[in-house]
């Protein structure tokens, strides 16, 4: 990037800046396996154009250690996307698109540890993608609900037999989505800010 | 067609986020206020084994100056980018930097006292309602 030429770098249109009272930002990550929607999600609820942020790593990261110690380290390009929600004039959502695969998450410090919570997107024709990503967020106690994208020739399970499947405990959230649908995918946001309300409540409780 | 079966997994707690203290969105913190001179009070907030929590994703920075000239290019044109409150995600999208490479040049300008930087409000053990109330007033509004 040239930066000597600062003026064309694109920022924020001008309708896309926040307030100066913004204070604080809180983040829900998307996550799920290859193809699964998780772009489409974050673009359909993002108030601003998606945008990407990205982080290299080398070879010896990603755990490949055929060429360890070689001299010539192999560095991949691993990409997130994100949009942007403006909840009041002091506070900020952010939706991270997240590969699936945890050796990525270490990318980005406390992409999961700050969460609110997750959303991981399962596709039925090819269920069990998402079948390690929960296990990582149960393993670290993110929590998370479920959102079954309805791709039109997937099949369809009922839900309670979706959770046999997926072996969630009662409380956990499965909701179909259209994640092309800004409502639709608002509605998922909802499922998870209720379950993590609801969370907070029992919390409270005890 | 029966679903291909998962087998759930329990919290490993070494892997749970360390304890985090509340970080409330205090009005101007690290502001132009007295107790403020230490740079490192805006970007560092101390946990309770005193361990320095490091820019976030969705940490929030704003220009605290015009860039003066002694400033390179580079941090010349995030000072002009983040006039109004832009997060470390988003400067690392618009000026195509890294995130490691981005919060490095963020720090310098940290330390410089160029900008200002907004930390956010993380999961806690016990989430604040009020927090979770404010996020599903703001999405039942889209
Ligand atoms: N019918 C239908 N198609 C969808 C839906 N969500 C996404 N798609 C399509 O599925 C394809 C993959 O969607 P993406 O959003 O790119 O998926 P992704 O999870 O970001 O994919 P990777 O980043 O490559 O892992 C695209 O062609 C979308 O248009 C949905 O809810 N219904
Ligand atoms: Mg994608």
């Amino acid at each position: 990037m040239d930066f000597k030429n600062s003026d064309t770098i694109p920022g924020p249109r001008t309708e896309d800046h926040l307030p100066h009272t913004a204070q604080a930002a809180v983040k829900i990550v998307i996550v799920g396996g290859f193809g699964v929607g998780k772009t489409t999600m974050v673009g359909s609820v993002s108030e601003i154009r998606p945008l990407t942020t990205e982080e290299t790593m080398t070879q010896a990261g990603i755990g490949v250690d055929d060429n360890y110690g070689s001299e010539s380290k192999t560095a991949t390009t691993v990409a997130m996307d994100f949009g942007r929600i403006s909840i009041t004039d002091q506070l900020v959502l952010y939706l991270f698109g997240t590969p699936g695969q945890e050796r990525f998450w270490f990318l980005w410090n406390g992409l999961f540890e700050g969460a609110l919570g997750a959303v991981v997107l399962i596709d039925t024709r090819r269920l069990e993608v998402s079948f390690d990503v929960m296990g990582r967020l149960e393993e670290r106690g993110v929590p998370f609900v479920v959102a079954v994208n309805s791709f039109p020739d997937a099949p369809r399970y009922p839900i309670e037999e979706l959770r046999t499947a997926l072996d969630l405990s009662p409380e956990i959230p499965i909701i179909e989505c259209d994640a092309r649908r800004r409502a639709s995918s608002r509605d998922v946001l909802m499922t998870l800010m209720r379950f993590l309300h609801s969370l907070a409540m029992s919390g409270a409780l005890t | 067609m029966t679903p291909p079966q998962r087998k759930r997994r329990r919290p490993r707690p070494e892997l749970a986020p360390p304890p985090l203290p509340s970080v409330p969105p205090t009005p101007e913190s690290g502001g132009e206020d007295g107790d403020n001179k230490n740079p490192e009070r805006l970007y560092v907030i101390s946990g309770a084994d005193g361990a320095r929590a490091e820019l976030d994703l969705v940490t929030l920075i704003v220009a605290r100056a015009a860039p003066p000239p002694s400033v390179t290019p580079e941090q010349a044109a995030l000072l002009r980018l983040c006039l109004a409150p832009l997060s470390v995600a988003e400067l690392s999208a618009y000026l195509n930097l890294p995130f490691s490479a981005m919060t490095a040049l963020i720090t310098e300008l940290i330390t410089a006292e160029l900008v200002q930087a907004r930390a956010p409000i993380v999961r806690q053990a016990l989430p604040d309602r009020s927090l979770l109330e404010a996020v599903m007033h703001g999405l039942q509004k889209l």
